[in-house]
């Protein structure tokens, strides 16, 4: 169907999307490049004089560097886990039937939509506030001491507002997927006898797992560069307990303003973005294809 | 639902999924509570909260002369609907063209452009600040709608190839064969098949971008802010401020939560480029 | 343009009718300003001044870390974002000495305004080179909260002389409640060279440590640190309120106003917010006695103010000076003192107001207070030799950094993440990193 001259027109259909993207790309991260071997201190204004690798240097020495990958990783791992196993849950349990499907699941997925600043705010506050939140009210009812979240498990209290805001995505995608599975397999399964927990193991399993891979992979996207619910709560502490790889990278170009270091630390961070990319590329575009 | 179901059963299951629902939607529940308390009724435990009877709209009216609501509201909506829709318009040409004529490359230009979404904001601020001071677009709202879209461009794009890519290609041979020109195809053709896809596209990224915190707080000052600058004054108190952050917080995510709502159908295809419908 | 008016056009369509095109006729300014109580009473009053001269503002009001990072950004890129921005005693010699911010000076010849009514000290921490670069709504040295009615109950005694750590220490713990929800102390725990460094830095001049000594090498493992932040972790640690680490002066006055500290050492600035029985609930039953000292009584209450400068990528210079003349006039002190209360006004700017009799008579700490932030010396802050200036900070311009690092590396000892030792050692180590960067170390 594709003629020369509707290819042509293609291409010229798409190359507004391509140029701009392409600029969105090059101009910025080139600059980047550039800054990254230039001494440049926002609070030091002068001549910026090429330095070299030292940069890359001062960066992968500082001794934050080790701590952020750590928590990068952590942080991604943990709400990937919950996100994930709590999805299933949440999603085997809506399907069931019962009263009032609509609006359960409206409550479900209601804090996907919250902005991450405001969930931020609001666990830190009315809920985490080792004083005056409502956990610390539970636990002092209950005789125990208050926990102080952002104090003794300030990662943990991070995951667990992220994986807040990730859980009704993984379930909305999951429960999608979960009914589109074919009832009269279910059906005869069961004539056949298999226990549910066979059930689940053979056939829902299996049927989930294309959805199960997409949640990991998309989730791994946002999740890398998580910012605003750290901002907010720990600003990266205490010590370097929360501080993740952008954390880091903000820290230095922002509160250091080493525009230099920030910049060394931003192509760091856009390789080993871009290494995860080739690897979740590859499989999104099986699942495409399948 | 082709098996019978006793009624218990589906009493204990809204029963769980009920609880399980109202813990999710707790906080916000909270929040929409305390946002109608005195200040010195918000910090009283759980159940006093609940049953204290003063019930005020002071924390609204504190919050919108502190901070005005809607000219926040209005940059929200500015920024979100503005770069969203220019992101439609160079996308729907784009992934038409991808979906309708494919060439070898097409799949490799789409991955390359979901890569781009791969870039760290961070890494990328000071030189698009940079950018932006010598082009005088800090602090106004073309800049952001600017970002917002090039940020969103790769979802938008794919989000409607994946829409396209579904509807066949005989209809427009046909339409071909009556002698509708590309205009007309187009217009009258493609237009009503591509409008649900467009849609539930247009909806997604207008949620994106209207929870984008990164570039909206570090781009702008005040003419532009946005209301997740907006929120961002809330973030320390001076004195007792749960009852005001509650309102702020209500008032921001309120218009983004009743949207949502109403699309979320569409939302399990649009961020998951179509891979689960 | 007309991309810009395509895209406002093409918003209308999306569904929302853009109210009012805003019509530019006076000027209209953006002021950047930390959510403090004095700076939102200003921000309440403000539209007296907009009504008076036909300009408008816009507030951006934000926390004090987020504040001083959009700040600096904008000044240093001079992005010209901001028209008027609320800085410190910290930063306003360096950004003055690097022309960053427009001068001030001609302040002196407006007999009206009357700069001389402005107290010298407070004068000379905002001036670089002899150039005034801002003008202050407050200014504060550090002191000692304490609640009467708590020292009666549980039979401690007043000290009317400086006291030590050591026996302050022994204060909270008698004071120390928990269970009644009073905490024998609140400080700050948050992380930043303004939020728990303050405290700690004044801490550490107590117990006779020094950030760097003549050679700029950076002291941060020295046994007097490791004395002062032991103290510090050992004190909350014993009679704190639970996540002091995520207190700041803010949370930390919030705190106190709501009867939940027996003592709190911080800026004598809150003074009048605590003691305003419109805002507070301990207004009766709180007062004050001097910071403690250990090894030395140098350098144990710290200077800052809180002032307001103009950028000098700013386009609007005049109708800014305006405000800030506004904005610290004897007039717009009068103003507060009238509508929320003389206890009330910010205090440590203008002699004339401090000894104003309304003042006096309803803030009668005020004149302790006044003598107080007269008698620090920023010039000689520490028991040993230092090459800087600051009581509480390093006025260079790394300092940020440094400060920033270490207050993080405090607050994972405060909440047990790390020891004290790891804690010093790491700022220690990023210290000389620092410093070595920029070229004042080999």
């Amino acid at each position: 169907m594709s003629t020369k001259a509707s290819r042509t027109a293609a291409r010229l259909m798409i190359s507004p999307a391509v140029i701009l993207l392409l600029g969105w790309m090059i101009v910025p991260l080139g600059m980047t490049i550039y800054f990254s071997f230039l001494r440049y201190n926002l609070l030091q204004p002068g001549n910026n004089p090429f330095v070299g690798w030292e940069n890359y240097y001062w960066f992968f020495t500082d001794p934050s560097f080790s701590a952020a990958m750590f928590n990068t990783l952590i942080l991604v791992g943990g709400v990937l886990a919950i996100t994930t196993i709590g999805g299933i849950c949440f999603a085997l349990l809506l399907d069931r039937p019962m009263f009032g499907t609509g609006i359960i699941r409206i409550m479900v997925i209601a804090p996907f939509f919250v902005m991450p600043t405001v969930s931020g705010l609001v666990w830190k506050n009315m809920f985490m506030n080792p004083v005056n939140g409502i956990f610390a009210a539970f636990a002092n009812a209950l005789g125990f001491q208050p926990i102080d979240f952002f104090g003794q498990i300030p990662l943990a209290s991070i995951i667990f507002i992220v994986s807040w805001m990730w859980l009704p995505f993984a379930t909305l995608i999951l429960l999608t997927a979960l009914q589109s599975l074919d009832q009269e397999q279910m059906e005869a399964s069961e004539m056949d006898g298999a226990s549910w927990l066979n059930q689940f193991w053979y056939l829902i399993l299996p049927h989930m797992a294309r959805a199960i891979t997409v949640v990991i992979l998309i989730q791994t996207i946002f999740l890398l560069s998580i910012f605003a619910e750290i901002l907010v709560t720990t600003n990266g502490g205490p010590g370097t307990a929360t501080t993740n790889l952008t954390y880091l990278i903000y820290v230095s170009s922002l509160l250091q303003f080493d525009v230099g270091l920030g910049s060394a630390g931003g192509v760091v961070a856009i390789i080993l973005a871009n290494i995860v990319a080739i690897f979740l590329m590859r499989m999104i575009g099986k699942n495409l294809d399948a | 639902m082709a098996r019978a179901v006793s009624t218990r059963t589906k009493v204990t299951n809204t029963a769980i999924a009920g609880t399980l629902g109202f813990m999710m939607f707790f906080p916000i529940l909270w929040i929409l509570v305390l946002s109608f308390k005195t200040e010195e009724d918000a910090i009283r435990a759980p159940l006093e909260v609940l049953f204290s009877s003063d019930w005020s709209l002071d924390s609204f009216a504190a919050v919108q002369a502190r901070s005005d609501y809607f000219k926040h509201f209005m940059n929200s909506v500015i920024i979100a609907g503005g770069s969203t829709l220019a992101g439609l318009i160079i996308a729907v040409p784009a992934a038409w063209a991808m979906a309708f004529v494919p060439a070898k490359r097409t799949k490799d230009v789409l991955m390359w452009m979901l890569s781009t979404k791969m870039l760290p904001p961070v890494g990328v601020l000071i030189p698009i600040y940079l950018l932006f001071r010598d082009t005088g677009l800090l602090d106004t709202r073309i800049g952001l709608v600017g970002v917002l879209m090039m940020i969103n461009l790769p979802i938008i794009i794919w989000m409607l190839y994946t829409y396209f890519k579904e509807i066949p290609g005989e209809i427009l041979e046909a339409a071909r064969m009556d002698g509708a020109s590309l205009r007309e195809e187009i217009i009258y053709v493609l237009t009503p098949m591509a409008i649900p896809g467009i849609a539930s596209t247009l909806l997604l990224n207008v949620i994106l971008a209207w929870n984008e915190a990164f570039w909206t707080l570090n781009l702008t000052a005040a003419k532009a802010a946005p209301l997740t600058a907006f929120i961002a004054s809330y973030s320390s108190p001076e004195g007792l401020f749960y009852a005001k952050l509650s309102a702020a917080s209500i008032m921001a995510i309120a218009p983004i939560l009743i949207m949502g709502w109403f699309s979320q159908k569409q939302l399990v295809r649009g961020l998951t480029f179509g891979a689960v419908k | 343009m007309s991309i810009k008016r395509t895209l406002l056009t093409t918003a209308v369509g999306f569904g929302c009718a853009i109210t009012s095109a805003s019509v530019v006729s006076a000027d209209e300014i953006t002021i950047a300003t930390v959510n403090n109580a004095d700076m939102i009473t200003m921000q309440e009053l403000a539209p007296a001044w907009e009504e008076a001269t036909g300009n408008t503002i816009n507030w951006v009001v934000l926390e004090e870390n987020v504040l001083r990072q959009r700040t600096t950004t904008d000044i240093a890129t001079g992005g010209g974002s901001f028209d008027i921005m609320f800085i410190g005693a910290y930063e306003t010699p360096i950004w003055g000495a690097k022309g960053w911010l427009t001068p001030l000076d001609d302040f002196a010849d407006d007999a009206d305004y009357n700069l001389d009514d402005i107290f010298q000290l407070v004068r000379n921490g905002l001036s670089a080179d002899g150039s005034l670069y801002a003008v202050p709504l407050y200014s504060e040295t550090s002191f000692t909260f304490y609640r009467t009615d708590l020292f009666e109950a549980a039979g401690v005694e007043v000290p009317t002389e400086q006291i030590s750590y050591t026996e302050f220490a022994e204060m909270a713990a008698a004071l120390h409640d928990p269970d009644n929800g009073i905490y024998g102390t609140c400080q700050r725990g948050k992380a930043g060279w303004g939020e728990n460094m303050a405290f700690v830095g004044t801490l550490a001049n107590a117990f006779g440590a020094r950030w760097f000594d003549e050679d700029w090498q950076p002291q941060l493992d020295s046994p007097e640190w490791n004395a002062a932040v032991t103290y510090y972790v050992d004190l909350m640690t014993a009679s704190g309120p639970p996540g002091a680490s995520a207190n700041g002066h803010n949370e930390n006055r919030a705190l106190f106003k709501d009867g939940k500290c027996a003592t709190w050492v911080d800026a004598t600035s809150a003074a009048g917010d605590v003691r305003n029985p419109a805002t507070s609930t301990v207004a009766d039953v709180t007062d004050f006695f001097k910071a403690p000292m250990q090894a030395t009584n140098k350098g144990t209450g710290w200077f800052w103010s809180w002032a307001l400068a103009i950028p000098a990528s700013s386009q609007k210079t005049d109708a800014a000076k305006d405000f800030l003349k506004w904005a610290t006039s004897q007039e717009y002190f009068e103003m507060v003192g009238e509508t929320k209360g003389w206890v009330a006004v910010p205090s440590g700017t203008r002699q004339s107001i401090e000894e104003d009799a309304r003042r006096v008579e309803a803030a009668p700490f005020a004149p302790a207070v006044v003598d107080a932030i007269l008698s620090v010396d920023p010039a000689d802050p520490t028991l040993l030799p230092v090459p800087y200036t600051g009581v509480q900070f390093v006025a260079i311009e790394e300092f940020q950094g440094i400060g920033n690092y270490v207050g993080q590396q405090v607050a994972a000892a405060l909440a047990g993440q790390s020891t004290v030792e790891e804690a010093l050692a790491n700022s220690q180590t990023f210290a000389v990193r620092e410093m070595t960067r920029a070229g004042y170390i080999e």
